[in-house]
C-alpha cells in the first residue's frame, strides 16, 4: 500500500490527508466509517483485504421516505408486527471484507437479526426487529459505513424476477431416466441368448418404458410447443425434426415391446432429450449482477419530497402533480420536468445524455428529469407529470413492447429448413423403394430414417459454440445478453456510435485554456482561490493548473451561487465563473467552461473538452474496412471539425439529435435493409439501442448504470471493440464448419436406417458419439480463436 | 435368480430418493448463490478470535 493512500477506501489522499489512530484517511467520512468499526470491535475487516471500503456520501435526509407507509409496504419482502425482511440492493459489495462486515451488522446494532448477502447479485437480506430499529435507520446504518443500498422505482413496483427452474428440472429428469436405461438396456445388447436374459428382459424393458415416459411428456415439452409455434408461422425450425424424432422413437420402441420385437431405442431417446436439454442450458449465461432490460424506472427514485406551505413530506413518485414543489437534496436525481425556483442548480445529466460535467441552471430555467443534483439542495415546480416528461415518453414507443421472438430466426433454423425437407422425402423415398422391394420392412426403414437423422449434433453445435463464446466474451468483460446476440453481431454492417460518453470518456476531460495569456502570479492566485471552492469544475481546474509556487490564502472569498466565485489576492481582485458573471461577452458557444476575469478585466476561459477514448482512431480505422461507421449526437456540432480531422475520411456524422430522432434514423437505415449496431451509452440512446438489431451500451462502470440492450461493454475495452466483432463472425464460421460434420454422421446412420440395419445398439453408439465430437469440437476451436483475445 | 427383483428395485429406489434430494436442494435455491457460501464459510473464525481477543483483554 502506498504511504499516503487512504487506510479504508485506498484512494490517493492528495493534499489533506487527515490522521487518526496513525492511519491516514483521504476525508472525513472514511474516517467516520473506521470509527464506527473500530468501536464495534469490526476492525477485522480491514485485516481480510486492505482498504477495502467505499468513501460514504452525505445523505442527510435522503431516506426519509422509508418511513413513509406505503413505500414501506410496496419494499418490505415480510412484515408483522415484530420482525420485517428486506432486500437491498448495493452496488457497493466488492470483496469478501465487504461480505464479513454486512453480514455481523448485528454488532452494530442489536436491532438487526440476521443478514445475509449474496455476492454476485450484489443483494443482502436484512431480518430486522421492528421495535428495536425502522427501515430508515437500516438504510443509513448501512450507508453509514460507505454500502448505500439503491432503491429504485422498479423495487416499488415489485417486478422482483421469479429464476425459472424448469430447465433444470427437465434436464435433471432426462439426466436420471438416461442413465438408469443405460444400465436396464446394457445386457440385451451384449448377453444375447442368455437363460436368465429371456426370464427378466421384459422386466427389463417396462422399466425402460417407465422411465422414459417423463422425458417424453415432461422433458421435452419445449420441444414440441416450439415446433408447433414453428408450423404455425410455416417456419421449419429445429424442433420440427427433433420434435418428430422424438415422437417416432417413443412410439416405434413402445410398439416393440409390447410387440415383444426387440428392446426399442429408449436409451438414445432419453440421451438425445439429455443432451438437447443440455446444449439449451448451456446457452443460457446469465449475469446476476447485470440487468439487460432496464428502463427509466430502474434510475428513478421512489419517492421524493414535497413542500407544502413550507411543510416537507414524501410522496411516491407516481404521486406527482403538475405544480407540486419538491425538494431535490444533493445527488438526487429530478423525476420530471420542472422549472427551477430556488437553489443553486448544477445538474450532472450524464444519466440522459453522457456528459458528465454539470450544467448550472438559474431560477426560472426549465430543468428535466434524469438529471443529477450535484451541489446542495433545490426546489423546482413540476411542470409535467413523470410519464409525459421530455425523457421518459421515450418510453411509450413501440419498440419498448415485447415482441415475439418467433420471427426470428437463427443459423440453426436456417438449415434445419433444408434439412427437415430432406429428410421427409428421403424417408418418402425410401419407403416407396422398400414397399416394393420387402413390404413388412416399410415401416421399419421409416421410422429407421427419422430416428437415425434426429438432428442431435446439428442442434447441439450452435448452442455450445454461443455458449462458449458467451462465456469468453463475459471473462473478457463484454457482456453478452444471449446466444442470438452474437449471431446478430455476425450479420451487421453498419455500426452508428454516440458521441458523448460514447466514444469520449466521460471521466477524464482536458481543459485547454483560451484567451490572453496569464503569467505565473495570476496562475497561482487563480489556483488558491480555487482551492476554497468545492465545485467540481473548480476541483478539476485547480488539479489542472500546475504551479511550483505556494499557495497564497485568499484575503477575501466569496461563493456567488450557481455563477462562480469572487476572491482578492494581493493586488489582484479575480472572479470565476460563468460567462455572465464576469463579463464574458465573446462566449457565444455552448461549451462548459470558467472564465477568468482579473480587476474586472477580462482574460479567457478554461474550456473543459472531453477527452476521446484511447484507441479510438485505430477502432475506427478497423471498422471502417469492414462496416459502414456513423456518429449520430445529441450534442451541437462544436467538435465536428476536431472529429473530422481524427477520424477517417468517409464516416457520417449527424448532430442535434434528440433521443426520438436517434430511433427514427435507425428504424430508416433497417428500412433500408441495413443491418445496425448501435453503440451508446445514456438513456438518450435507449430508443437507438432498443431498435438496432443489436445495441451495445459502453458503461464507465457496469454496476451501476446501462440503458436496455444487447450487450454491455466495459468501457475501458472500447478498443478491443473489432476483435469482439471479429471473433462473433468466426464463432458463425465455427457452426457452419460443424454442421459438415454432423451432417457426415448423419449419411452414415442414413446407411444403417435405409438398409434396414438400424439395431438399437447402433443407433445408442452413433447419437451420443456424434453429439460429444460435435460439443468437443466447437469448444476446442471457439477457445482457439479466443485465445488472442 | 429372483433376487433380480430385489436389487433392480433397491436400485430404482435409491436412485429416486437421490433424485428428489436433488430437486428439493434446487427448489430450496442452493444453486442460486454458489459464491458467497464459499467466502462465509472462512469467516467463522475471524469472528471467534474476535471474541477471544475480547476475552483475553
Amino acid at each position: 500500500m502506498a504511504a499516503n493512500s487512504c487506510y479504508h477506501c485506498g484512494t490517493d489522499c492528495k493534499t489533506t490527508v487527515i490522521e487518526f489512530e496513525q492511519k491516514n484517511f483521504c476525508c472525513n467520512g472514511c474516517k467516520t466509517v473506521f470509527e464506527i468499526l473500530n468501536g464495534n470491535d469490526l476492525t477485522c475487516y480491514y485485516d481480510l483485504e486492505s482498504s477495502p471500503g467505499n468513501i460514504p456520501k452525505e445523505l442527510r435526509g435522503k431516506f426519509n421516505y422509508l418511513d413513509n407507509e406505503d413505500i414501506k409496504d410496496k419494499l418490505l419482502e415480510f412484515n408483522d408486527d415484530e420482525i420485517s425482511v428486506i432486500t437491498f440492493y448495493i452496488p457497493g459489495i466488492h470483496c469478501s471484507s465487504c461480505i464479513w462486515v454486512l453480514e455481523n451488522l448485528n454488532k452494530l446494532n442489536g436491532g438487526v437479526t440476521t443478514s445475509l448477502v449474496n455476492f454476485p447479485q450484489k443483494k443482502i437480506r436484512i431480518t430486522f426487529a421492528n421495535s428495536r430499529i425502522s427501515l430508515k435507520q437500516i438504510a443509513e446504518l448501512i450507508s453509514s459505513i460507505g454500502y448505500e443500498p439503491y432503491i429504485s422505482l422498479e423495487n416499488a413496483e415489485g417486478n422482483v424476477s421469479v429464476i425459472d427452474n424448469t430447465l433444470l428440472y427437465q434436464l435433471s429428469i432426462a439426466a436420471f431416466a438416461f442413465g438408469n436405461i443405460m444400465l436396464l438396456s446394457f445386457p440385451e445388447y451384449f448377453q444375447v441368448d442368455e437363460f436368465w436374459l429371456e426370464k427378466y428382459k421384459h422386466l427389463f424393458r417396462w422399466l425402460m418404458f417407465a422411465m422414459s415416459v417423463p422425458v417424453v411428456f415432461y422433458s421435452a415439452k419445449g420441444f414440441y410447443s416450439s415446433a408447433y409455434k414453428g408450423l404455425k408461422h410455416k417456419i421449419l425450425n429445429i424442433d420440427v425434426p427433433i420434435a418428430l424424432g422424438i415422437t417416432v422413437l417413443f412410439l416405434r420402441s413402445t410398439i416393440e415391446i409390447v410387440l415383444d420385437i426387440g428392446t426399442g431405442f429408449f436409451d438414445s431417446l432419453t440421451g438425445l432429450v439429455f443432451f438437447l436439454l443440455l446444449g439449451k442450458i448451456f446457452q443460457q449465461k446469465t449475469y446476476n449482477f447485470l440487468s439487460f432490460e432496464r428502463d427509466y424506472k430502474s434510475y428513478f427514485p421512489i419517492a421524493v419530497t414535497k413542500i407544502v406551505n413550507g411543510i416537507e413530506s414524501n410522496i411516491p413518485v407516481n404521486a406527482i402533480e403538475k405544480g407540486d414543489r419538491l425538494l431535490i437534496r444533493n445527488e438526487e436525481l429530478i423525476p420530471v420536468d420542472g422549472i427551477l425556483i430556488t437553489g443553486d442548480a448544477s445538474i450532472d445529466y450524464s444519466f440522459v445524455t453522457g456528459e458528465s460535467n454539470p450544467v448550472v441552471k438559474n431560477s426560472g430555467d426549465k430543468i428535466y428529469a434524469g438529471g443529477k443534483q450535484t451541489q446542495g439542495a433545490i426546489e423546482m415546480e413540476v411542470i409535467s407529470t413523470i410519464s409525459q416528461s421530455y425523457l421518459t415518453q421515450l418510453w411509450g414507443n413501440d419498440v419498448f413492447k415485447k415482441v415475439d421472438t418467433i420471427g426470428i430466426k437463427n443459423i440453426t433454423d436456417t438449415m434445419s429448413k433444408y434439412f427437415t425437407i430432406a429428410i421427409l422425402s428421403i424417408s418418402i423415398v425410401a419407403g416407396v423403394f422398400w414397399y416394393f422391394y420387402q413390404p413388412e420392412m416399410v415401416i421399419n426403414v421409416v421410422t429407421a430414417v427419422l430416428i437415425i437423422a434426429c438432428p442431435c449434433a446439428l442442434a447441439l453445435s450452435a448452442p455450445f459454440s454461443l455458449g462458449n463464446m458467451l462465456r469468453i466474451f463475459g471473462y473478457k468483460k463484454f457482456y453478452v445478453k444471449n446466444a442470438v446476440t452474437i449471431e446478430n453481431i455476425a450479420k451487421i454492417n453498419t455500426i452508428i456510435f454516440d458521441k458523448t460518453g460514447t466514444i469520449t470518456s466521460t471521466k477524464e476531460s482536458n481543459i485547454v485554456y483560451r484567451g490572453t495569456n496569464l503569467n505565473d502570479k495570476e496562475k497561482i492566485a487563480i489556483k488558491s482561490l480555487l482551492r476554497a471552492s468545492n465545485h467540481p469544475l473548480s476541483r478539476a481546474l485547480y488539479s489542472f493548473i500546475e504551479s511550483d509556487l505556494n499557495i497564497d490564502k485568499p484575503e477575501s472569498f466569496e461563493e456567488v451561487v450557481g455563477k462562480g466565485i469572487v476572491g482578492k489576492i494581493g493586488n489582484l481582485t479575480i472572479k470565476l465563473g460563468s460567462s455572465g458573471f464576469v463579463g464574458n461577452t465573446e462566449n457565444a458557444l455552448n461549451e462548459t467552461a470558467i472564465n477568468v476575469n482579473i480587476n474586472n478585466d477580462f482574460r479567457g476561459s478554461y474550456v473543459f473538452k472531453n477527452s476521446y477514448r484511447n484507441g479510438l482512431n485505430d477502432v475506427f480505422a478497423i471498422l471502417n474496412q469492414k462496416y459502414k461507421l456513423i456518429i449520430l449526437s445529441g450534442d451541437n456540432e462544436g467538435e465536428k471539425a476536431h472529429l473530422e480531422k481524427i477520424l477517417p475520411k468517409n464516416i457520417i456524422f449527424y448532430f442535434n439529435q434528440k433521443p426520438e430522432d436517434k430511433l427514427n434514423f435507425v428504424k430508416k437505415l433497417q428500412e433500408k435493409g441495413e443491418y445496425v449496431m448501435m453503440v451508446g451509452d445514456g438513456l438518450n440512446d435507449s430508443g437507438a439501442l432498443a431498435q438496432s438489431n443489436v445495441g451495445i451500451s459502453i458503461s464507465e462502470n457496469v454496476n451501476v448504470f446501462s440503458p436496455a440492450c444487447d450487450a454491455i461493454l466495459d468501457a475501458k475495452l472500447f478498443n478491443k471493440l473489432p476483435e469482439f466483432l471479429t471473433l462473433s463472425n468466426k464463432t458463425v464460421s465455427i457452426i457452419k464448419s460443424s454442421f459438415i460434420f454432423s451432417l457426415l454422421y448423419n449419411v452414415i446412420g442414413l446407411y444403417f436406417a435405409l438398409t434396414g440395419q438400424l439395431e438399437p445398439v447402433v443407433a445408442a453408439i452413433l447419437m451420443p458419439l456424434s453429439s460429444i465430437t460435435i460439443v468437443v469440437y466447437v469448444t476446442i476451436l471457439t477457445n482457439f480463436v479466443s485465445k488472442k483475445l | 435368480m429372483e433376487v433380480i427383483y430385489i436389487t433392480i428395485g433397491v436400485s430404482v429406489v435409491v436412485a429416486v430418493f437421490f433424485f428428489i434430494a436433488f430437486l428439493k436442494a434446487v427448489k430450496s435455491g442452493q444453486y442460486e448463490d454458489t459464491y458467497t457460501p464459499s467466502v462465509r464459510m472462512l469467516f467463522d473464525d475471524e469472528l471467534v478470535s474476535e471474541e477471544n481477543k475480547k476475552n483475553q483483554e
